[in-house]
């Protein structure tokens, strides 16, 4: 059967990336290998951040999907089914906390520059941090509030979007892992084979999460993804303590870093189940998915810093899933500079959920040959900082 | 509980320890779970649902369901049928209402 | 010398531990229970020595023997409330995996965190109830049938004056039983098979089961026996309902088909203050995942013929890891009823150094587990294969798969049992999820996916970790959407019980857990 596109991976980005071309009047397919938000969405946290964001074409990204985002449930209301569980959509802010001397500074430095960019970062004095989160340890020695960090369930967010591609005419295929690029008879790409029969379209688009690397080779192209693993820590339910998201200051050097070996920083944050989950470890392992207890533990030691009662909770569950990464810390949202036909929309590490909605409409634009809202240069698959990996 | 006296299978004397319920003194014996002291003493749930605020006591008894969780000389989240009652114990009942009360 | 650890002390792991420590090993036996014994051999504390205890018990001789025998070895290490929460495989596989465990009291919060790196492993972790839902059994007084007979064996406390008891399996007629002994009046045992099926299942199995008579006298014993002429027993019969407020005041009782659907028409009401039921055991796999042990699904997946340098691909579709691995055809539908840790002849899992025995295995019954155990405690500690009693041991434990399978064909779970449900029976008891919800949300979705099934419904999110729905909730999908495609195995639990922060900042650091 022939569509007009076909998106690889039914992850968030393969979802809302489905959206937005059948909101364009496209007939799409999406194939995947295992079942809607069975890979990374599955497997992490639905942080919408700019607390974490410095100047640049990433947080233009992260800035247009959070506008996205605050209007997605609205939309969505008339289109869904009631068994599509709600989006757990929470503009709830994000508080940045640091408990040493030494952390106080940079944080405050990073805040300003986060200013001149546009956003709205507002340092907080100890008092008024403790207003916010009672329970906070009253060590603080820095403190900068986000007022629009939000959050979503990624899962829910992935279903929602897929049956709202789904209303809009696309379908969804599970268990149709994607093996080679059909025979071509032009030196254009004209569909793909999987383990459910073969595919044909005009556009392939390849969202396959921290897989798209071996996607894209056995579609002749390639693509230097790579997973980069991370865990999350999950307590019992409890009565509600912690009203934001609170990270401490460690995270952003973290997300910014290129070290293969461990590193861990707190973002913790309540749930509207009543658990408090607990992140998250960085880590470049291949997939290897064992249980690393010198992670779990150093993710715990960081929380109780942050907010000492935690000492008390327990911990019923961790989990955790491979970041989708890409050496120079940018997705890859455009055309494949070989293979005619595949376009890329995948690499974006821990915010993924965060920059689905944005990377989906900058992708329709390309696609259906619109004038793009964002520049889309910094993530062309072509640029020279992907060439040397 | 079985008077020992009317028992098939004659335990040695009990040794009585008593632990705070809620608040008030319940009496069990050396040995017993905190969920066996409440059951014999005619208590039959604890705990409260998050969301349908519906009443939970013993379920699986042997610690795998979850569902006897109480809190223990302060700390939360004890299975009440795997917890050897001690002389002394203070039980108290998990208040679990979900964030912002909403179901 | 080989140092062996067993977690687990029942049947299993006791018989384990006491023919490692004849084979010369030094043997550490962990168990999170108060009391070594197991589901089995729960007996009253040793503050409260009775009497006549033995009349509670099948084999409490076998038990004084075993316990007794280990706890006084002076190669031996016995630790109750030792809750292993963590197994780590080794990175090298040159050693047994890495134990993680917590000693002290149930849940406490100052617990002695304490890690172990054995050379040989024995998991022994047992099973525990499976209870199917049915509208009101969220109700207080609704136990499962384990939880009327833990409290009756090791409390003296029956769980209600007038008691329903129902579910499947020979385990019902115990339960029966050690309520009685503990003074209730149990109102009828219902037992959801039909005879036509028990008869069925159970000559499928005759050579098998006629070769124990141990295992038949006790199931003949406790119906002519204790319970005769006290008790009404019907086959073909199920709870489908509780009824009260804010406890069980009655049940619904109707007649079941072959399939378990209840027959309408044959409801009856039965005023009782309890119910005890269990349509089977669900095996605690956490342990055996987290060590990479390999699972099956099926009796003959469950011993295949050398299990030594496995094709992964055997188990396609139940490999408790990710996507990598996943099988790229449609698998079969899973059968999560019967999923067990896959051993050898010889015990062996998986995982090299890595033994499983008793109902982790397979559910055969302590007479099974205990066979079992002995053959993985001697083998695991470096025993000779060639010992005489190597053989007959793996002989009778052949003739106790033939048990099992014969107790499955009698007494294993029906699809028809879903017909019970209303759109608004609780089925994860934990986050309060309806099998309304449950089936709209697999309708909207069409998901096929374990892990967004979870987090879209929160089934299986809360305290138990699904250890009590989440077989449930897997065959339920199974029969909507099809069989999941994630490879997700529901009893994947990497934390596998709740550890407190304070605790876990107290691990060793890794520099430092590097034993000699
Ligand atoms: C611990 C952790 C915490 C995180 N926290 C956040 C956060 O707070 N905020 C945030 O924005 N992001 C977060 N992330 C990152 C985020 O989860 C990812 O960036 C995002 O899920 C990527 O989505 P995706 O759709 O690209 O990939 P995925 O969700 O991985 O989807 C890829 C899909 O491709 C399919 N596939 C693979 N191979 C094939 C094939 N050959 N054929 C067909 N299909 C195939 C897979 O089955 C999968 O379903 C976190 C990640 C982790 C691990
Ligand atoms: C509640 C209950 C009561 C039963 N009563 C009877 C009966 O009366 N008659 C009958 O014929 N059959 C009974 N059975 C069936 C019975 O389980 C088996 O026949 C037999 O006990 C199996 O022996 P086992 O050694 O395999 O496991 P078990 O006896 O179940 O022993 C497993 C042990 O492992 C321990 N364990 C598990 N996980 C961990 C961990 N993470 N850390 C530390 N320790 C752990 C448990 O505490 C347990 O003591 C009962 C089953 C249950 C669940
Ligand atoms: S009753 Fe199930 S854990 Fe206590």
């Amino acid at each position: 059967m022939h569509s007009d596109a076909i998106v690889i991976g039914a992850g968030a980005v393969g979802a809302a990336c489905a959206r937005a071309l059948a909101g364009a009047g496209l007939t799409v397919t999406v194939l995947d290998a295992s079942g809607a938000a069975a890979g990374t969405s599955g497997q992490g946290e639905g942080n919408l951040l700019v607390s974490d964001k410095l100047r640049g074409p990433e947080l233009s990204l992260a800035m247009r999907s959070l506008e996205l985002w605050d209007g997605l449930q609205r939309e969505l209301d008339d289109e869904l089914p009631p068994g599509i569980p709600p989006l757990e959509y929470e503009r709830k802010g994000g508080l940045v906390v640091a408990t040493t001397d030494d952390g106080a500074a940079p944080l405050l430095d990073f805040a300003a520059q986060q200013r001149a960019a546009g956003i709205d970062a507002r340092p907080l004095t100890a008092a008024e941090a403790l207003d916010l989160e009672p329970d906070l340890n009253p060590a603080v020695t820095a403190a900068v509030f986000y007022p629009e960090d939000a959050q979503v369930q990624p899962v829910n967010a992935t279903e929602a979007l897929l049956a709202s591609a789904r209303a809009r005419g696309a379908r969804t295929v599970f268990g149709a892992r994607v093996i080679a690029a059909l025979p071509a008879a032009s030196d254009r790409l004209t569909g793909v084979r999987t383990t459910r029969g073969d595919f044909t379209a005009d556009h392939v688009i390849l969202a396959a999460g921290p897989w798209s690397g071996e996607v894209a080779a056995c579609l002749g192209a390639s693509l230097p993804v790579r997973p980069r693993r991370g865990v999350v820590l999950v307590t019992t339910r409890m009565p509600h303590r912690i009203f934001h998201k609170v990270y401490d200051a460690d995270y952003v050097a973290a997300v910014e870093s290129d070290a293969a070996s461990l590193q861990t920083s707190s973002v913790i944050e309540s749930t509207a189940g009543g658990t408090v989950l607990v992140g998250s470890s960085r880590q470049q392992r291949g997939f290897d998915d064992a249980l690393d207890l010198t992670a779990v533990r150093e993710i715990a030691e960081k929380a109780t810093r942050v907010f000492p009662f935690l000492a008390g909770a327990s911990v019923m569950r961790v989990y955790g899933g491979f970041r989708p990464f890409l050496p120079d810390h940018l997705p890859v949202i455009g055309p494949d500079p070989a293979v005619a036909g595949l376009w890329h929309a995948t690499g974006h590490e821990g915010a993924g959920i965060g920059l689905a909605l944005g990377t989906a409409e900058l992708l329709r634009d390309l696609v259906t040959g619109r004038a793009p809202q964002l520049e889309p240069g910094a993530f062309a698959p072509s640029r020279g900082t992907l060439a040397a990996a | 509980m079985l008077p020992p006296e009317r028992d098939p299978i004659a335990p040695a004397a009990p040794e009585a320890v008593t632990i705070i319920v809620d608040g008030i003194p319940v009496s069990g014996v050396a040995g017993q779970s905190v969920a066996g002291v409440m059951l014999a003493a005619g208590r039959l749930a604890w705990r409260t649902t998050a969301a349908a605020r519906r009443p939970r006591g013993v379920f699986c008894g042997i610690g795998v369901c979850f569902d006897c969780l109480v809190e223990v000389n302060g700390a939360r989240d004890v299975r009440a049928c795997q917890r050897i009652a001690r002389d002394g114990d203070v039980v108290a009942f998990q208040d679990e209402t979900l964030p912002g009360g909403a179901a | 010398m080989t140092r062996v650890a067993v977690v687990g002390a029942g049947p299993a792991g006791l018989a384990a531990a006491s023919a490692a420590l004849r084979a010369g090993a030094e043997v550490t036996l962990l168990d999170a229970a108060a009391a070594t014994g197991g589901q089995y051999w729960r007996h009253l504390p040793p503050s409260r020595p009775a009497a006549r205890e033995a009349r509670l018990h099948q084999g409490w001789r076998d038990f004084t023997m075993l316990s007794r025998a280990v706890a006084r070895h002076p190669r031996a290490t016995v630790i109750a409330g030792a809750q292993v929460w963590a197994v780590e495989p080794c990175a090298f596989g040159d050693r047994a995996p890495t134990l993680q465990y917590a000693v002290g009291d149930a849940d406490g919060s100052d617990r002695d965190v304490r890690t172990l790196s054995p050379d040989a492993l024995v998991l022994a972790t047992g099973a525990h109830d499976l209870t199917l839902p049915f509208p009101g059994w969220d109700l207080p007084g609704v136990f499962t049938g384990g939880a009327a007979q833990a409290l009756a064996k090791s409390e003296r406390v029956a769980v209600g004056e007038r008691v329903v008891v129902a579910g499947a399996g020979p385990f019902l007629l115990p339960v029966a039983a050690s309520l009685l002994s503990a003074g209730a009046e149990v109102a009828g045992v219902f037992e959801a098979s039909p005879a036509g099926t028990l008869a069925a299942g159970w000559a499928s199995g005759a050579a098998s089961v006629a070769a124990m008579p141990h295992k038949l006298g006790e199931l003949a014993g406790y119906v002519v026996g204790q319970l005769r002429g006290r008790v009404p027993y019907r086959a073909g019969a199920g709870v489908i309902a509780a009824h009260g407020i804010d406890r069980v005041e009655a049940v619904t009782v109707a007649a079941l088909d072959a399939d378990w659907r209840p027959i309408p028409g044959t409801e009856r009401v039965i005023a009782c203050d309890a119910v005890a039921v269990s349509h089977g055991f669900t095996p605690r796999l956490e342990l055996a995942i987290a060590a990479g042990c390999a699972l099956a699904d099926d009796f003959d997946k469950l011993n295949p013929a050398g299990l030594d340098g496995l094709d992964p691909a055997h188990f396609d579709g139940l490999n408790p890891a990710g996507l990598d691995r996943l099988n790229p055809a449609e698998p079969a539908a899973p059968r999560p009823w019967s999923r067990f840790v896959a051993v050898d002849d010889d015990q062996r899992t998986s995982v090299p150094r890595v033994f499983a025995a008793g109902e982790v295995t397979g559910i055969a019954g302590a007479d099974a587990a205990l066979r079992e155990g002995g053959l993985a405690g001697w083998l695991a500690a470096g025993g000779d294969p060639g010992d005489r009693r190597v053989a007959a041991a793996r002989r009778r434990i052949a003739r106790y798969r033939g048990f099992a399978r014969a107790l499955d064909a009698a007494h294993g779970i029906r699809p028809g049992w879903t017909d019970w449900l209303t759109r608004e029976t609780t089925v994860c008891r934990c986050e309060e999820l309806s099998y309304g919800r449950l089936t709209d949300v697999l309708e909207a979705t069409g998901s096929r996916s374990i892990r967004a099934l979870k987090l879209a419904t929160r089934a299986g999110l809360g305290p138990c970790q699904g250890r009590i729905c989440g077989r449930t909730v897997e065959s339920i999908a199974a029969a909507r959407n099809g069989a999941p495609l994630d490879g997700v195995v529901i009893d994947r639990r990497p934390i596998a019980a709740p550890i407190r922060f304070s605790e876990l900042a107290r691990l060793p650091h890794p520099e430092e857990r590097h034993e000699p």
